[in-house]
């Protein structure tokens, strides 16, 4: 504890303090220290600037505090969902209740086929995102580095941006025929764009005190790529990973619908056959798995990046 | 002043700085930031430069560092390594307090151990042993001055350039910060060149206060500072001497009203 007494409860920085009034022996060289003139007004002052922490309260009602709008909301779409259903504007076998599809999509998460079909669009989310994202960093990385590819394909990839992704694929299927391979060149098409762009945006707003830091301290090179413009880059890029994420599932599920490989049972070609087989409950049902998959994936995303942002002190709490 | 045969040529100057001029952009719309500028600061030597807006005193340092070319005259360190401290601290936020000061040791190629030992015993000079795992964003401004001081002292130069790195600090910091600065100059037996527009703080800390008129930048007057260390920047030397030094610097900046 410290040997002062505290106004207040520095909870983070109670180690600290033990430290710096030489209760611990640190990393210094010798583990007793000598009180040095001025010694106090400098740990003091330290002590009195720095921010107590606040306490966040309890991880239950933290948890019911962020929840509860959400639970509302699908209260919400659910009640307005049976008042259209019990309205009676379409017969029941096209615009089933909320009850009648969530006893489908109960038992639709029971089967062990529904879990094949998830991990085979899985699997080809993910691999076509890892593809996208080695593909748009070596893009990013080669065009902030040399000016004229920078000016020739910097306003492109911006350009490409806005392209829908579904229009890429009758071109997909002339040149890879209805196969992964078509599947792949739409969702790396439509994400590798977002994925540069932010490792560009990352690299060209490096403070400049950053870099001139780094050129004080003698960086050139590799070795100030590795130390500071990657890192100094990470959290435009994790934006960047994230818009590119976004951008490959929906290229992903346009190409599920659009291009049937024979022989796979991805979400996709599941979702299709219930249409043809005009079973609305079924359909719904795969609307809210590719709706809870795409929310659940959004979110590690933006874990990652408040995390990001909290650990660099961007978040101001 | 000893003399210390540090590249064995011929004098104890560390910094020798001779009708340096720099010129930013070039026809009409050329800039003189420093012209004919002349200094020779002494092994050991802490020395000031002072001077209102525009008056080149943060481009002179960037040309001993090495972060701009002279345009014309002559510039010599003699391969002494230079550091250099911002009115930001300019800590990498993806470092721990640690981290950073380690950083100019990993580039110098220390081993891990090493490392970490070496930056402890630099948070002990800057007394901030007890912060090595903590992250820049959680220290106080003061502090984070003082990390990036101990990063400074990292890199193992012999001359510590510092650009106004109180400038943004409260006066009570500050003014423990001179005492620590002073103090650690002292006992790293550093060299210092230190850039500011607050005539006391100079007075406060300089061996030397150089004067700097604006636009362009030329050394006007070079006042040794003789009273007695510890100094305080309250007292009637330290005042006395900075109001004889303002009223050189008013008449500076009142020569530039229409």
């Amino acid at each position: 504890m410290p040997t002062e007494p505290a106004p207040m409860k520095y909870a983070g920085t109670r180690a600290g303090l033990e430290g710096a009034l030489g209760a611990e022996g640190g990393p210094g060289p010798e583990p007793q220290k000598i009180k040095k003139p001025g010694y106090d007004e400098v740990s003091g002052l330290d002590a009195l600037e720095l921010t107590p922490k606040h306490d966040k309260g309890n991880i239950g009602l933290r948890i019911w505090k962020s929840a509860w709008p959400k639970l509302l909301a699908i209260l919400i779409v659910v009640l307005a969902w049976e008042a259209a259903y019990l309205s009676g504007w379409k017969p029941s076998y096209v615009f089933p209740s909320p009850v009648d599809t969530f006893k489908v999509l109960g038992d639709l998460v029971t089967t062990a086929d529904f879990w094949d079909g998830v991990r085979l669009t899985m699997t080809r989310a993910i691999t076509g995102f890892a593809l996208a994202v080695a593909i748009g960093t070596v893009i990013g990385a080669a065009v902030s580095r040399f000016a004229p590819l920078r000016a020739a394909i910097g306003s492109l990839i911006t350009g490409l941006q806005t392209m829908p992704s579904i229009m890429w694929f009758p071109l997909a299927i002339l040149l890879f025929q209805l196969g992964e391979k078509a599947i792949m060149f739409v969702v790396i098409i439509g994400a590798a764009p977002s994925v540069a762009n932010g490792l560009i945006s990352g690299i060209d707003y490096v403070p400049r005190t950053w870099l001139r830091v780094g050129q004080v301290m003698g960086m050139s090179g590799f070795a100030r790529y590795r130390h500071l413009i990657l890192p100094a880059s990470l959290p435009s890029f994790v934006s960047g990973l994230k818009q590119g994420w976004a951008f490959s599932w929906r290229s992903l599920m346009a190409g599920e619908l659009l291009v049937i490989v024979p022989g796979t049972i991805s979400v996709g070609v599941r979702m299709q056959n219930a249409r043809d087989l005009s079973d609305t409950p079924l359909v719904i049902s795969y609307i809210l798995v590719v709706l809870v998959i795409g929310i659940v994936i959004d979110q590690l995303f933006n874990l990652a990046d408040s995390a990001l942002r909290k650990r660099w002190g961007l978040t101001g709490g | 002043m000893s003399i210390l045969e540090t590249t064995g040529v011929r004098t104890e100057s560390v910094v020798r700085i001779e009708n340096v001029s720099k010129t930013y952009g070039s026809g009409s719309n050329a800039l003189l930031a420093l012209d004919r500028v002349s200094l020779d600061v002494q092994q050991g030597e802490f020395v000031c430069l002072l001077g209102a807006s525009g008056c080149g005193k943060s481009t002179l340092l960037s040309l001993v560092a090495g972060l701009d070319q002279i345009s014309s005259g002559s510039l010599d360190t003699g391969d002494r390594k230079v550091a250099l401290m911002f009115q930001e601290a300019a800590l990498f936020p993806w470092l721990s307090v640690s981290g950073n000061v380690e950083l100019p040791l990993r580039l110098q190629g220390l081993g891990k151990a090493e490392r970490r030992k070496r930056a402890g015993e630099l948070l002990e000079v800057v007394r901030l042993s007890g912060f090595a795992d903590k992250r820049p964003h959680e220290l106080s401004g003061g502090m984070r001055q003082r990390v990036a001081l101990a990063r400074a002292l990292a890199q193992n130069a012999d001359i510590l350039l510092m650009d106004e790195p109180f400038g943004a600090l409260d006066a009570m910091t500050r003014d423990i910060l001179h005492d620590e600065l002073e103090r650690i100059w002292r006992e790293q037996n550093l060299t210092v060149l230190f850039v500011t527009h607050n005539v006391r703080e100079a007075v406060r800390l300089g061996d030397r206060v150089i004067l700097l008129s604006s636009r362009p930048g030329r050394v006007i007057e070079d006042f040794a500072i003789k009273h007695p260390r510890p100094r305080r920047i309250d007292s009637p030397e330290v005042s006395g001497q900075a109001a004889e030094i303002t009223d050189r610097l008013r008449a500076e900046v009142a020569r530039h009203a229409n």
